[in-house]
């Protein structure tokens, strides 16, 4: 098997030409998609190839999601991308009332497969509209899938099952993410919805993380293991509706000590969602308190020092692993 | 007038069906069917004089008064009070009831329990037969209060700007709730609307299914000929409350009177045909009986059908993933 290095934004455009050369009932619409090719070339050439099938759409958010929920339920597979997830809320109900309800409120009549690319995260620089995480809101909306990607290769694997998923699905896609670098498998890549992954195998703890923040999780680990000599266990969600909950529970089982590191807010965020989950299920392995590593409570500030001071990096993971592992 | 005698026949069963339909939903509203429920009684034009205009493979997105919708669409009669009931035989399993009933196999895309919550479906579901290179025409029905949501604007003109075959179609009932048209929204034609849009607006007498007919296949036929889309609205009245149980302080029961007595479309088309003998009142008694028989049919149906499994909550909640 080769693989060849490649930035996120290439691996899922990729992911988007395999799949509607594949399916011709899959199509993509969303704002300056044509000329710009996406905020992030995530879609440049893409009109070039399937001309009406890639389309540039008015600045309105509602009915990109409506539409693609009344594209879906008709028979088509629309991939609808939404600029900057920092304007999600806009489409809301259309997510909430429409995308998620459908098939279960007319008892499984109609399908839903409509695929919604949401760049999120911080945004250096950008402040407080632009900068932010709102993934948790979508934890607990049954009838939704929502998967969060962490390379270019899982970016690319999770993006085509989410296209041939018969559900929606939310791509959250970090904005940074974008220009990484990373190796993608030659072959067809398909990346399970609801399946976490353990990307480094340890004992003396566990560490659940996701997204673009795993990246940062891993640099804390390297340095830590160096000065420890002991192994950490991490693992990458992937997704976080459904969340995988026994890849996580078996991990602590062993390990007995956890620490959840996002980029998104830490109150209220997945890691509340995953300490809980490890308290119900898992409470008489703990050894250590859990510990939830996340940004501050507060809007992204824009003066550099403010952000950095808002935000969470691998410094936090470090100080966290420090507290479990002395 | 120029509908040949099938078609009028067809056309008074379609009303009937469904006038008998909600007051049959009335009889049996607080005791075996609950929840609420939107009546349609005096709208029946709308719905009737449009969907006898479509073919089956064309779609309709409909409201919290879908009804009406769904049976003029060609919905199977015992599902749909079997769904009102809340029985496992309904078109919806009893997921859904009457504000989020759906006929899919009659290309009824669903009620919705969320006021202009159809607009972007429908408009999405024209861009699919775009897509696809179908010729199958999408209408939204909605109401003069759903007009005001923004979802009408992102909607019509995405539909515009991309010449989507799709009708919106407007039930202007002069009431949302309890709320006159008049006090909320800044034009008395909402069709008029559709200039700001450049696409075609027409308003009708609702109450009149000869004029919704002519209009809705004049518009129909243009989409489906790659026209685009357009407006139409109908101007009718809603002669039960909001919904089942609205004590109706906000208008007089003079007012409802009038349209009962003068307005009421299924007497007006009975007249209209009468007046020109096109259909025997023995082919006037055979439509009432045959109606009678399918809602006995379908009542009993409905009651004798088993209600849910509990355990079976859960399913539905996502779609079987086939393996693609
Ligand atoms: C978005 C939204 N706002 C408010 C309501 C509550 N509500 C239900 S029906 C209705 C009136 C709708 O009026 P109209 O669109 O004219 O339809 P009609 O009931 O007259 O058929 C309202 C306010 C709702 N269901 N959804």
């Amino acid at each position: 098997m080769t693989k060849v290095l490649k930035i996120f934004s290439d691996a899922t455009l990729e992911a988007m030409e395999e799949e509607m050369q594949r399916d011709p009932s899959v199509f993509v619409y969303g704002e300056d998609i044509i000329k710009q090719g996406g905020i992030w070339g995530q879609f440049k050439g893409l009109h070039n190839k399937f001309g009406d099938r890639v389309r540039d759409t008015p600045i309105s958010e509602t009915a990109l999601v409506g539409a693609g929920v009344g594209a879906a339920l008709a028979g088509g597979r629309p991939v609808v991308d939404l600029h900057y997830a920092d304007f999600i809320g806009i489409t809301m109900d259309e997510i909430l009332n429409q995308m998620a309800k459908a098939h279960y409120m007319f008892g499984g009549q109609g399908k839903v497969p409509l695929v919604l690319r949401a760049p999120d995260g911080v945004f250096p620089h950008a402040a407080a509209q632009h900068s932010q995480s709102l993934e948790t809101w979508f934890v607990s909306i049954p009838g939704i899938k929502v998967v969060i990607p962490s390379t270019p290769e899982n970016g690319k694997g999770l993006l085509k099952a989410a296209i041939r998923s018969n559900n929606p699905v939310i791509f959250f896609e970090n904005k940074k993410l974008f220009s990484v670098k990373g190796l993608v498998r030659d072959s067809e890549v398909i990346t399970p919805l609801d399946k976490a992954e353990i990307v480094h195998k340890g004992e003396a703890l566990t560490i659940v993380s996701y997204g673009y923040f795993l990246g940062e999780v891993l640099k804390a680990v390297e340095i830590a293991e160096k000065k420890h000599s002991s192994r950490i266990e991490v693992i990458d969600l992937r997704s976080i509706n459904p969340i995988d909950e026994e890849t996580i529970i078996k991990s602590v089982k062993k390990t007995g000590k956890l620490i959840i590191a996002h980029e998104a807010i830490k109150i209220g965020g997945v890691g509340s969602e995953v300490a809980a989950i490890v308290a119900e299920k898992a409470f008489d392995y703990i050894k250590k308190p859990i510990i939830r590593v996340g940004a501050k409570f507060s809007p992204l500030p824009f003066s550099p020092q403010l952000e950095e001071s808002v935000t969470t990096s691998s410094k936090d993971v470090l100080a966290a692993i420090e507290k479990l592992l002395v | 007038m120029t509908l040949n005698k099938d078609k009028l026949i067809d056309i008074y069963y379609n009303m009937l069906r469904i006038r008998r339909f909600e007051e049959t939903v009335k009889k049996k509203h607080g005791k075996q069917i609950i929840g609420p429920a939107h009546l349609y009684i005096g709208e029946e034009a709308v719905a009737t004089g449009v969907c006898s205009n479509l073919l089956r493979e064309d779609l309709v997105t409909s409201t919290h008064r879908g009804h009406g919708h769904t049976l003029a669409k060609g919905a199977n009669l015992r599902k749909a009070f079997a769904e009102l009931y809340g029985k496992e035989t309904g078109y919806c399993k009893g997921r859904g009831g009457s504000m989020h009933l759906a006929a899919f196999d009659v290309g009824m895309l669903g009620a919705n329990g969320v006021v202009g919550g159809g607009f972007n479906i429908a408009t999405g579901a024209a861009l699919t037969q775009q897509i696809l290179n179908k010729k199958n025409v999408v209408v939204c029905f909605f109401g003069d209060g759903a007009s005001n949501r923004g979802t009408f604007h992102e909607a019509v003109n995405l539909a515009a700007l991309w010449n989507l075959p799709v009708i919106y179609v407007c039930e202007n009932n002069g009431w949302a709730s309890t709320t006159n048209s008049l006090d909320s929204t800044a034009v008395v034609n909402i069709a008029d609307r559709a200039r700001g849009y450049g696409i075609k607006g027409i308003t009708v007498d609702g109450n009149d299914v000869f004029a919704v007919y002519n209009a809705a296949q004049k518009l129909i036929k243009a989409a489906r000929n790659g026209d685009g889309p357009a407006i139409l609205e109908a101007k009718t009245y809603r002669i039960e409350g909001h919904f089942l149980g609205d004590p109706q302080k906000y208008r007089t029961a003079s007012e409802v009177e009038e349209w009962k007595l003068n307005n009421d479309p299924i007497e007006r088309f009975l007249k209209a045909i009468r007046a020109t003998g096109e259909v025997s009142e023995p082919e006037i008694e055979n439509v009432k009986r045959r109606i009678e028989d399918e809602l006995e049919d379908a009542v009993q149906f409905a009651e004798r059908s088993i209600v849910p499994t509990p355990e079976d909550a859960l399913e539905d909640v996502y779609a079987k993933e086939a393996a693609r």
